[in-house]
């Protein structure tokens, strides 16, 4: 009993630290003491968020290492921009449609997520890695040849150029290959973002700490002594990597929403990485670690913009630095020796 | 036909590029049992290296070759000290995999401050003349001869390497179990340094035999031809130095054929599809070992 109430006051604690930085920032808004440059983050620092928190889900509480991502962040960015597209006239309410499209590109995605998971979860360690890379590189690649139109007859489909879609001259291109969707209705705000955060953190939190959740970490801890117990491997796995995905859709559907272009160069595997990065720094299977995380390093390169051309340099040496600093065991030992006393009170809680 | 047969030739080169780079992944794969995210940007530098050899102080290409392939060497060596030991026996393989992240942006990032972010043209290296067949319906380049002739001798060189002398024996042991190895007096660092700088060099040759294939250079070169060639090490079974080989070379002609046949946009999703088709027929790759796990 005791145990269960110290998960419930640490999620209360990541609960309340997105709130207390959601009032904090719309203060901050409201009183003009925030630069355009940190406003316009706003909304991706919440994508990000989701997109680490989701990941992690994966790769911190399922223990297999994906690389393909931001695959499915494309797909949910894809079928909600698409959907919003379709349906702008018919829907103006942007509340509600936004939150259909959110609710379509997280469907769309948990269901590429299912189908790519049946056969990837099948493989180990690296080849998992790379097969989830490639097949997110294909979702970018193929997004990039496809051309949908809309006119007065119905939908249009082409694999080739926008012309060979046949359409009427009134009609509209809504997937133009390359440069892919246009003009999306911008209904993206940091208030939703902040909201499907504490969705996803619910999701996440509470996936975790249930049956399924203990499960999910059971296979990764030892597959084999779960099996034997009779867990159902593929089962388990399956629904972690599929909540994972679908998380990251509603996130595409976040992103896409909040941008005038959408292309499908933007989902390549450094995205992939990106989130991946915020997951490790953050602490592996820990989901305010990720949160903090990807506020942190998103913040970062905007920071450092005073040092204009060096940014990116610096950004990396943070970055290889902070990894040396937090797992190697040389640092670990040093921190131990060094930095313990001032942490001793915090240790004697945490056991 | 002949121009089946050349574009056959021309993915073979490409192959054989991807191959090079893909045997210094499978090696350091093997002893080290981490992915260097940065192999894709020592090519890079590689290639800058070479050119501003040749650029600026006019050097003969073979002393520019030279030159790469000891910055290179040198940067592999640099790295492995600076950001991957340190963190062997992290508590989670991750770790490193980030790392090497965080070099692969440090090394695009020197890059671009140093040499800026503008395409520059590199002049080819070899100075063979092209080979005409079938009465000049199939054209056969100096690069691309170079470039096959460099993968075969490279293969053979390192095979021979590992199998005869005791530094590669070294290499075999460290792979097999880092404990034990080091309980038989192998000095493990060093193996894995050695590793590291046999790696960095390969990438540099790779780096020049790219640049010379397909002149042009940005900070961004080395990413791309990077990936693939880790999917080529996958694909033939990582931590195999024929896989690599085999795997590299089907790559090359697998991404040309696609180009020329099916759609040139399709092309990179195209060998990621016969990748994962591959996999899921043979999870540990075409030549890989399938280890039993045991309870």
């Amino acid at each position: 009993m005791k145990k269960m109430d110290k998960t419930f006051k640490s999620n209360c604690i990541t609960y309340g630290m997105v709130i207390a930085a959601y009032i904090i920032v719309q203060i901050m808004v409201g009183t003009g003491n925030i630069s355009s440059l940190m406003k316009g983050l706003l909304v991706p620092v919440c994508v990000y968020i989701v997109m680490a928190v989701s990941l992690n889900l994966v790769v911190g509480i399922s223990g297999e290492l994906s690389l393909g991502h931001a695959g499915f962040m494309c797909v949910g960015a894809f079928s909600s921009a698409f959907f919003s597209k379709c349906v702008q006239e018919a829907l103006p309410n942007s509340g509600f449609r936004f939150f259909l499209a959110i609710v379509l590109g997280a469907a769309v995605a948990a269901v590429f997520g299912l189908l790519i998971g049946i056969p990837v979860l099948r493989l180990k360690g690296d080849y998992l890695a790379i097969v989830t890379l490639a097949f997110g590189e294909i979702i970018k690649n193929v997004i990039n040849v496809f051309y949908i139109g809309k006119d007065s007859t119905g939908f249009h489909f082409s694999m080739k150029d926008q012309f060979s879609m046949g359409m009427e001259p009134t009609g509209t291109v809504i997937l133009n290959g390359p440069q892919g969707i246009t003009g999306t209705p911008k209904d993206a705000s940091f208030t939703v973002g902040v909201i499907l955060i504490l969705i996803t953190l619910f999701v996440v939190l509470n996936l975790i700490n249930s049956r399924d959740g203990r499960a999910i970490k059971s296979i990764r801890d030892n597959r084999i002594a779960a099996e034997s117990v009779g867990i159902n491997i593929t089962k388990y796995k399956l629904m972690a990597f599929t909540v994972s995905a679908a998380l990251a859709g509603a996130a595409g559907a976040l992103y896409a929403h909040n941008l005038a272009t959408l292309q499908g160069k933007k989902f390549d595997y450094n995205m992939s990485i990106m989130a991946l990065v915020f997951v490790v720094l953050g602490g592996i299977g820990n989901i305010r670690g990720s949160v903090i995380a990807a506020v942190v390093l998103t913040l970062l390169p905007e920071l450092l913009r005073g040092l204009s051309d060096y940014r990116m340099l610096i950004y990396a040496i943070v970055l290889i630095v902070m990894m040396l600093f937090n797992w190697a065991p040389k640092a670990l030992e040093w921190r131990e020796r060094y930095l313990s006393r001032f942490f001793r009170k915090q240790e004697k809680e945490g056991k | 036909m002949s121009s089946f047969v050349s574009y056959l030739i021309n993915g073979i080169s490409l192959g054989s590029v991807y191959a090079i780079i893909a045997l210094g992944y499978t090696m350091v794969y093997g002893i080290a049992k981490m992915l260097n995210f940065a192999h894709g940007d020592v090519i890079m530098v590689g290639g800058y290296a070479a050119l501003t050899m040749m650029t600026v102080s006019g050097a003969h290409p073979l002393v520019a070759i030279l030159v790469a392939v000891l910055v290179c060497t040198t940067l592999g060596i640099t790295i492995e000290r600076v950001a991957y030991r340190p963190l062997r026996g992290a508590a989670s393989p991750l770790a490193v995999l980030i790392t090497a992240i965080g070099v692969s942006y440090l090394l695009q990032n020197l890059a671009l401050l140093i040499f800026g972010a503008n395409t520059k043209s590199f002049q080819s290296v070899v100075t063979i003349p092209a080979v005409k067949l079938a009465d000049g319906a199939i054209n056969i380049t100096g690069e691309t001869i170079v470039t096959i002739v460099a993968c075969i001798v490279i293969m053979l060189g390192l095979t021979t390497f590992i199998k005869k002398t005791k530094a590669g024996q070294a290499m075999l042991a460290v792979s097999e179990d880092k404990g034990a190895a080091q309980l038989m007096g192998i000095n493990v660092n060093g193996t894995i340094a050695l590793t590291f700088a046999i790696g960095s060099a390969l990438a540099a040759i790779a780096g020049v035999l790219l640049c010379s294939a397909y002149p042009s250079l940005t900070p961004y070169t080395g990413a791309m031809p990077g990936i693939k060639a880790f999917v080529a090490a996958v694909f033939g079974g990582i931590g195999s130095i024929t896989g690599a080989m085999i795997g590299g070379i089907l790559l090359g002609v697998i991404e040309i054929l696609g180009k020329a046949y099916i759609s040139s946009q399709m092309a990179d999703a195209i060998v990621f599809a016969v990748l994962i088709i591959v996999l899921l027929v043979k999870p540990t790759g075409l030549l890989g070992k399938q280890i039993q796990e045991k309870v």
